[in-house]
């Protein structure tokens, strides 16, 4: 097996389309089995009621990444050809703290707030075009943050290069990270219902 | 009455066990890598969208501008001709499925007892709004960067991941009126 198989040129441009509806479904299937299509769950997270997105997104984390070492370590899949953003730290830190904030806010994230509009919710809806709007106002004042937005350049970066230990290793740290995460969670909503 | 008996013959269904549809997501996500090379995906399909609508509004100004220039790509294909486009329209319809396999659908604002209609929709706004540039600032989203980043232990995504934590759990306590 020579995977990935677009990259080994299986298939072409056009039915790579075909394929990101097919994997489109299994991701909106799965987020709206979850709950995300629900604000109130989704946000509960947040006040320690409801650990589901800890616990979806870890265990989906998870799930991928031994996937991953797997495949790589079996000489199936060719992990040198899998797509890594680049990291450019600062930009990177500043706006996951927006995006966390605005996940408190609005409720939704953009994936899940595509399931959420798909099952009739009107705030998702709104939140939709209020993406589309955070974009506009990025897109339009980009030519002054463009040397923010470069900066701190670290390039294709991975924790095991970053910390220069095992792949092995730090994908074990990472499942008992979980594991205990998962447990806390676990304990927190107890503790919460009472 | 009509309306009544069939709300009690559609209950609703309960939610999956969350490790349970965090493993499907997982494996969803492992296919895309196999298959494809890369991971999923979500605010990048919209600002294709939004570059293709600025195109057809004011092509002049999207030409001066880097931003909108990189998803337009080199005009001779549509931008909406675009791998995440489709991966979202997906997603669109895989939440339709299993909403409707699980009796959710239901026109509703999501919100707790104490905010009004309006306040909800204004918050759901500006939310948004901050979500779409904070992810073009990061580079992605809760898909492209906390999850897919997360599984190829990427740096950057990992830092945007506990910032996305830490920012959400710090200003939870100024909205707790819109959700508790």
């Amino acid at each position: 097996m020579n995977a990935p198989f677009f990259k080994y040129g299986y298939f072409g441009d056009d039915l790579s389309l075909v394929v990101a509806f097919i994997i489109g479904i299994g991701f909106g299937f799965f987020l709206e089995r979850a709950g995300f299509g629900s604000a109130k769950k989704l946000t509960a997270q947040f006040y320690f009621t409801d650990m589901s997105v800890f616990k979806v997104m870890f265990s989906a984390i998870v799930t991928a990444m031994i996937g991953l070492y797997y495949l790589g370590v079996l000489g199936l899949l060719n992990l040198s050809l899998v797509y890594l953003t680049p990291t450019y730290l600062i930009p990177q830190i500043i706006g996951g703290l927006i995006l966390g904030i605005g996940f408190v806010i609005g409720g939704y994230c953009p994936g899940t707030s595509c399931v959420a509009v798909s099952t009739g919710k009107i705030d998702a809806l709104v939140f939709l075009i209020g993406v589309i709007g955070g974009i506009f106002v990025f897109g339009e004042v980009f030519p002054l943050l463009k040397v923010f937005y470069y900066s701190s350049n670290m390039g294709n970066l991975t924790l095991p290069q970053l910390f220069n230990i095992p792949y092995g290793l730090v994908v074990f740290l990472v499942v008992l990270m979980a594991i205990g995460g998962f447990m806390g969670a676990e304990y927190v909503e107890k503790k919460m219902k009472k | 009455m009509n309306h009544q008996e069939s709300q009690i013959n559609f209950q609703p269904k309960p939610y999956m066990n969350p490790y349970l549809a965090g493993i499907g997501l997982g494996l969803v996500l492992l296919l895309s890598f196999v298959i494809m090379g890369r991971g999923l995906g979500a605010s990048g399909a919209f600002s294709s969208l939004l570059s293709a609508g600025m195109e057809k509004i004011s092509p002049e100004h999207v030409k001066s501008n880097e931003f909108y220039l990189e998803y337009l790509g080199d005009g001779t294909t549509s931008p909406l001709k675009d791998w995440l486009v489709f991966e979202v329209i997906g997603v669109f319809a895989g939440g339709l499925l299993s909403g409707a396999l699980a009796h959710r659908i239901k026109k509703d604002i999501e919100k707790g007892p104490r905010i009004s209609n309006f306040g909800r929709l204004a918050f759901a706004f500006i939310g948004g709004a901050m979500m779409g540039f904070g992810a073009k600032l990061a580079r992605g989203c809760t898909s492209g960067q906390a999850l897919t980043g997360g599984a190829l232990l990427n740096v950057g995504s990992w830092a945007f991941m506990l910032c996305v934590f830490a920012g959400a759990y710090a200003f939870a306590y100024f909205m707790r009126r819109q959700w508790r």
